[in-house]
């Protein structure tokens, strides 16, 4: 990958020890990216070489101009004297310490006299106003989290870099955070990278997403489209994508702009991918939001689009939406999962043993090279 | 009482821990955060003095400072000095047999901070020097406090290696724990009694400081 200008920062790791890692990132100005992937795949990692908490065996690390680390040079500029701003996963915030010093001891190139006024500007920031004199363990999660961000923003940081930050606070409380970063980030024009193993998190948060896999970047690209395009059928899996199949490719015609597979015998449309061999076996995927629930009162067009009978035998809701699970083979065992808006669910009287019919809808259909799946079935 | 004794004693005492405190924070600080090859081995020697009986420490001891040993009598000859039947010799064994005492606590105060608070304190722009003095230190403060108080007692209170090395010589060896032998021998027991007890008090007081301490710490810092 060249080196863009209008990237804040740019890095390239390998190493083979202690953990194999093979990257190449780069984050923009104001552009908040998400490390996402499972445990042990190296998220973390990356996240300490750029902090410089970790040396990568070979690797260049270049943030705002400056250069933190070129193994090649020798190069490698301690933590200290790289200007990051990280929140660790359990805060790491100074137990023997009140919550002013520990802002107090990011400031320390400004002089005393201004310390006391910047730390206190920074705590109004994130609403702590008046804790100034607590210890950490007098704190709740969501308090210590922002005393976090607070003492990584006294750093005037270069990059700010979150590490899994959301963690260890309860779901409401998290919610609440991720607004207020969503809000301190209209006044942040530095990079910003998380990391997280959530993907409904880095969904809401990140401009892009860097998926890792391994010590490697399976792909990038904003949350959407990695989970609606994944190149993988392995980046379709850690993206949690359920309907997750393999087929034949058939034909491609590009007149009609279709790719037509056969799936278990039968005849499925997929809008035109012409990248995939004829008569070769591919993976495909469509997401749950992409298939469609006939209605039985009153069929329509659209239900003709790769028509499905099938039997309900999962339901359950959560967040407006039922989400289902439709068996559509029940010698194969193959099921289908698919979610409506709660409203349709009840209007449509879906229940557990219920038959429905559904259409997976061809644009939603989304082919990739084939690689073996647990379940192959063609 | 043997005030002259007890004086001793906790004249040397004083003077071990003036030695054992920065050796204690250099090695258990090193420990506690270093991997390197031969640890195991560093860690075994340094702990030895825990298992070892006094008197066998104590005989190494006089054996390879005695002045017709080479080391005993290069010390002599080159610095005109003995580590055998005086003060510093004393000092020197009481080094040595509480090196597992004064590191071990300090080794697991260290090692009891969590890698990311140094990491976050290195985020701020904090240096090594820094991080040491203003987190790392202030963390393990209880652990070297600790330590501190368990070599002073174990100091006052040993014996074994103290009659090897020291001999028994009256305002130069004899501590408050020979004395205490030396008056049961002439039979003072009245004498004997008060230095035990003395000694008793001051171990009970010894721990329950060093509890307290502990509990304090997890109380105020979780």
């Amino acid at each position: 990958m060249a080196e863009s200008p209008k990237m804040a920062i740019h890095i390239r790791l390998q190493q083979q020890k202690p953990i194999p890692l093979s990257v190449e990132l780069e984050c923009k100005e104001g552009e908040l990216l998400a490390l996402v992937g499972p445990s042990g795949s190296g998220k973390t990692t990356v996240l300490f070489a750029i902090a410089g908490l970790h040396k990568a065996e070979k690797g260049i690390v270049r943030c705002r101009g400056e250069l933190w680390q070129e193994s090649e040079k020798r190069q490698f500029l301690p933590a200290h004297q790289r200007h990051v701003g990280m929140v660790f996963q359990n805060y790491a915030l100074f137990p023997h310490m009140t919550v002013l010093d520990n802002i107090r001891q990011a400031l320390s190139d400004s002089p005393k006299s201004e310390q006391i006024i910047e730390a206190q500007a920074l705590l109004k920031k994130v609403h702590l106003e008046g804790l100034e004199n607590r210890y950490p363990k007098a704190l709740s999660g969501g308090q210590q989290q922002r005393v976090a961000v607070a003492r990584a923003l006294a750093r005037k940081p270069k990059v700010l870099l979150l590490d899994e930050p959301f963690s260890a606070v309860d779901q409401v409380t998290r919610r609440k955070l991720y607004r207020e970063l969503r809000t301190l980030r209209q006044s942040l024009n530095i990079p910003m990278i998380l990391v997280t193993h959530d993907l409904e998190e880095a969904t809401l948060l990140a401009d892009r997403i860097a998926l890792l896999h391994k010590g490697e970047i399976l792909q990038t690209g904003t949350p959407e489209f990695v989970a609606s395009h994944p190149k993988t059928a392995t980046v379709a899996r850690l993206m949690d994508q359920q309907n997750l199949f393999t087929a034949k490719v058939i034909e491609h015609d590009k007149e009609t702009q279709k790719t037509h597979l056969r799936w278990r015998g039968i005849a499925l449309e997929a809008f035109y991918q012409p990248q995939l061999l004829l008569n070769q076996r591919a993976c495909w995927m469509i997401q749950p939001s992409d298939i469609l629930l006939h209605r039985r009162d009153k069929p329509t067009k659209g239900d003709q689009e790769n028509p499905f009978q099938g039997k309900v035998v999962e339901q359950f809701e959560s967040r407006g939406l039922a989400n289902l699970l439709v068996e559509i083979d029940p010698e194969l065992k193959i099921n289908i999962a698919i979610n409506v808006p709660l409203h349709v669910a009840r209007r449509n009287r879906l229940a557990i043993g219920e038959n429905i019919g559904i259409s997976l809808l061809r644009e939603g259909i989304h082919l990739m090279p084939y690689q073996k799946l647990r379940r192959d079935v063609l | 009482m043997d005030w002259q004794a007890l004086t001793l004693s906790i004249k040397l005492s004083l003077a071990a821990l003036l030695f054992l405190l920065p050796i204690g924070i250099i090695f258990g600080r090193w420990l506690a955060y270093r991997q390197f090859f031969g640890k195991s081995l560093l860690q075994t020697l340094l702990t030895l003095p825990l298992v070892l009986p006094p008197t066998v420490l104590g005989y190494y001891m006089l054996v390879t400072f005695s002045p017709t040993s080479g080391l005993g009598a290069w010390l002599s000859s080159t610095f005109d000095t003995s580590l055998v039947f005086n003060f510093q010799g004393l000092l020197l064994a009481s080094i040595i047999f509480n090196l597992p005492f004064a590191i071990q606590p300090m080794q697991r105060a260290f090692a009891a901070i969590p890698r990311e608070i140094r990491d976050a304190a290195a985020c701020c722009g904090m240096k090594p020097s820094r991080v040491f003095w203003k987190i790392e230190l202030p963390l393990a403060w209880p652990g070297v406090v600790s330590a501190m108080v368990l070599s002073f007692a174990h100091t006052l209170g040993e014996f074994g290696i103290v009659l090897m090395v020291g001999g028994n010589i009256p305002g130069e060896t004899q501590t408050i724990a020979i004395s205490i032998y030396d008056r049961v021998q002439a039979f003072d027991e009245q004498s004997a009694s008060i230095m035990s007890l003395s000694l008793l008090l001051f171990s009970i007081l010894t721990i329950s400081f060093t509890f307290w301490l502990s509990m304090r710490s997890e109380q105020k810092y979780g």
